[in-house]
């Protein structure tokens, strides 16, 4: 009787299990999987599973489901996807902090080895100080970081990430070495938000979403964005327009994997189109506060390109490649 | 409107039959996936964040928050039946808990695990109503120098009572440190220990080592003395509390409660260092029976603890909910889900959708309330687990603990680490290194080196900055005390033999 009421235990906590864990299960050949290489709750997992249900959408006949391979900034997907060479139905998440992660942990595996999709959407960084801070412009943080970097501590997420490349570009532009900005990495936007509301670190930057309520009530003074033009919802000048000619998007995309067939490239991009145009998906561009910047074919595979020698050469020269 | 008006809202939207219903399977699931190991609260939230899409906002937080506080529940049971930590939270109870479950007071170490969440986690919603601002300005306040000190708090707290050798708890300690360094270091990039494979470059999980050390370590100790110990029979005992069990619990439930909720309301302090320390201060303070009893199975080292991570998944709502500032790793999941809604945490929350925060918050008191009659009659029923012929349990502990690790980032890499850790941990137990200080010291001291090199950063490396806060200079003091009066009292008693 015990045995038997263990056995029942066993047996539902199995099925919880397996609900929890069948990311991994095998399907029929026509659904289309789309890989997060991230945990739950991230970005990539976010835009994968907004995409699964605007691909729904689109097209109601087509199964699709999320499935998520965490680990080392993505890398670890990223070689998995390569083990599925000409795999039509499978499609990875990915986007610019990948592009760092593959430098940074001398990822044996490259984006060359796949097969660049669609680029989806952008979101800008935005570089700000705590209200008592006396620097009151971009000119001024400038000023003191050209004086000692040692003494202006700029507090962001992880380290070779976005927020790390866009303070060692801003270095760059500004004539101070990158190796020598006091970066301070966080695991993620909430700590590193902490010391600014603070007022333990010089500086912070992250994306705009993750900041733009502590600016608009005023804990956080904005220096300055990385877009091409001011945002629409948010009075703060470019880094441009403040003097230092740095832009930089963080992007996301859709990658398939390599020695994909014409036919099945051309499918592929066909339905992330046909799900660029869905409700759902505008819904959420619209509600995520994302940029929408989609672009398929040769142009990503350009861009895709031009980002991996840009990130390459800043990763090298703030000495981050281990 | 008062504060109170809006509560009373608060509790007629979570008391609709469907909310209550979302309340309830929030609470079942959390349950079970506490007990489970390796899956934990995050994962469960996380998984289901897709149900954003259809269910209603108010509903579906109401559900989430269930979940979290159920996981707080849920990781104590095993703890104390089997000695295998659902959760890393949830491992200090396994000290004494698991030593009164062999002296047959299993049901008791459950019902005071299990009323000792009840009542934290109401003080502590309670808290969260009334307290909010005061210790979002604590929480805030807390610099990288304040971190340092809290850590070395701990350490020194916390060795000093867990080992009886300090030979013994310092080389666990040790490995444990070791085991932390593993993965990219966060302020260079740099991989350290990872001998070229990439699933190490995210560290080791804290749950794969808690599982590994405790729960597999245990596991094969167990099977190694099979043929050559007689089964120790463990005694049935009494059903429920009694009037000296309630004694003894009370005021480690305070305690607890007290130390755990402030600290969830820190960005890193987490739900484990307010379970060492309770630990460590339930230890300071027995006396009589309770002295004799620590380290055979004391009630006091299961209510303080069981409190305290209790109180702190209140305290962790604090600042997530004033400043959309996520303190653990659910917290961060249920911030991506308060974006699935289009709302952003932070202080116009409170102002623009009082209906979906006070209904949380009222859920999470009716949550609590389910949880003890959920989990206060199974105590009994539950205890009659140790019935089971230990062949079978205890293979069924492997199969478990081997299915939530794998459900962590379905790796198989990360099931090689954990058999390795398990033989380690049987290894330690077998030569009589406690296991504890080893998860304490992978839990602390990754913390303590990157606060430490974060505020010298800071500093532009001038050394007094670690000392220039009062919050600091406080933490270090009282180390300071924790590591000396050992010393005074041993020279006292030197002085005065006859004492």
């Amino acid at each position: 009787m015990r045995l038997r009421v263990f056995a029942a235990v066993a047996a539902l906590s199995l099925a919880a299990l397996t609900g929890c864990g069948a990311q991994g299960g095998g399907t029929s050949a026509d659904a289309l999987r789309i890989m997060a290489p991230a945990a739950p709750g991230g970005g990539w997992d976010q835009t994968s599973r907004v995409a699964e249900q605007a691909l729904k959408a689109a097209d109601p006949q087509r199964r699709v489901e999320v499935f998520n391979v965490p680990g080392a900034g993505g890398t670890i997907g990223l070689a998995q996807l390569a083990g599925e060479k000409g795999n039509g139905n499978l499609l990875m998440t990915m986007g610019l902090v990948m592009v760092g992660a593959i430098e940074q942990n001398k990822s044996k595996v490259t984006l060359s080895e796949t097969t660049p999709i669609a680029k989806l959407t952008e979101e800008y960084e935005i570089v700000v100080v705590p209200a008592a801070s006396p620097f009151k412009t971009l000119a001024d943080l400038v000023a003191a970081w050209k004086t000692d970097p040692a003494k202006v501590s700029v507090s962001g997420g992880s380290a070779g990430g976005t927020d790390h490349i866009v303070a060692g570009l801003m270095a760059k532009a500004a004539g101070v070495d990158p190796k020598q900005v006091n970066y301070i990495a966080h695991s993620g936007g909430g700590e590193a938000l902490n010391e600014l509301l603070g007022n333990q670190v010089s500086a912070g930057i992250s994306g705009v979403s993750e900041f733009a309520e502590h600016v608009r009530s005023g804990k956080l003074r904005a220096l300055g964005v990385t877009s091409g033009a001011r945002l629409p919802d948010l009075d703060v000048p470019t880094l441009k327009e403040a003097g230092l000619d740095v832009e930089l998007a963080n992007w996301r995309g859709f990658v398939a994997p390599g020695e994909l067939s014409d036919a099945d490239r051309a499918a592929l991009t066909d339905l992330v189109t046909k799900m660029h145009d869905a409700q759902p998906w505008k819904d959420a561009v619209a509600k995520n506060g994302w940029i929408d910047s989609f672009q398929t074919g040769q142009e990503f595979a350009d861009y895709l390109n031009a980002e991996q020698t840009r990130v390459k050469g800043i990763i090298a020269e703030m000495g981050l490649v281990s | 409107m008062s504060s109170w008006q809006l509560l009373l809202d608060g509790f007629a939207a979570a008391l609709t039959p469907v909310n209550l219903l979302y309340a309830l399977i929030g609470v079942t699931l959390g349950t079970l996936v506490g007990v489970l190991p390796g899956i934990g609260p995050a994962m469960t939230v996380a998984l289901l964040l897709p149900v954003t899409f259809t269910v209603p906002s108010t509903s579906a937080f109401i559900m989430f928050a269930g979940i979290y506080y159920g996981g707080m529940y849920g990781g104590s049971t095993t703890s104390i039946l089997l000695n295998t930590p659902g959760e890393s939270s949830s491992m200090i109870t396994a000290l004494e808990g698991n030593k009164m479950a062999r002296r047959g007071r299993a049901a008791q170490a459950l019902a005071t695990a299990a009323i000792g969440s009840f009542v934290a986690g109401t003080i502590a919603t309670a808290l969260l109503v009334v307290a909010a601002p005061a210790v979002v300005s604590f929480a805030i306040a807390f610099g990288p120098a304040d971190y340092f000190a809290l850590a070395i708090l701990a350490f020194t707290a916390v060795s000093s009572v867990l080992s009886r050798s300090v030979v013994r708890g310092l080389a666990s300690l040790g490995l444990g440190l070791v085991i932390g360094l593993v993965g990219i270091d966060q302020q260079t990039g740099q991989a350290r220990l990872t001998l070229g494979i990439p699933q190490l470059l995210d560290g080791i999980d804290v749950v794969i080592v808690a599982v590994g050390l405790f729960a597999l370590g245990e596991c094969l100790y167990v099977a190694s003395r099979l043929r050559h110990v007689p089964p120790e029979i463990v005694p049935v005992g009494r059903a429920w509390m009694g009037r000296s069990d309630w004694r003894r619990s009370w005021a480690p439930w305070l305690r607890g409660t007290a130390l755990g909720f402030p600290f969830g309301a820190l960005p890193g302090g987490g739900a484990e260092i307010p379970t060492f320390l309770s630990y460590a201060a339930e230890k300071r303070l027995a006396r009589g029976v309770a002295r004799e009893e620590y380290g055979k199975g004391a009630i006091e080292g299961v209510a303080g603890p069981e409190a305290a991570n209790n109180a702190s998944a209140a305290g962790t709502l604090v600042p997530l909910l004033t400043l959309g500032l996520p303190t653990s790793a659910t917290a961060a999941i249920l911030l991506a889900a308060f974006q699935q809604y289009g709302l952003q945490p932070g202080p116009q929350l409170f102002e623009h959708n009082p209906a979906l925060v006070w209904g949380m918050i009222a859920s999470l008191f009716i949550g609590n309330a389910m949880l003890l009659v959920l989990n206060l009659p199974m105590a009994p029923l539950w205890a009659r687990i140790l019935r089971i012929p230990r062949p079978y349990l205890y293979a069924g502990i492997v199969v478990f603990a081997a299915l939530g690790v794998y459900a962590l980032n379905a790796t198989v890499v990360d099931l090689f680490v954990l058999y390795i850790l398990g033989l380690l941990g049987f290894a330690m137990r077998r030569f009589g290194l406690p296991v504890a200080p080893a998860v304490i010291g992978m839990i602390l001291g990754p913390m303590a080196e990157i606060q430490l090199r974060r505020a010298l950063a800071i500093g532009a490396g001038d050394p007094t900055v670690l000392v220039s806060s009062p919050i600091s200079i406080v933490l270090l003091l009282l180390a300071a005390l924790a590591l000396l009066t050992p010393v005074l009292k041993k020279l006292t008693t030197r002085r005065h033999p006859q004492e």
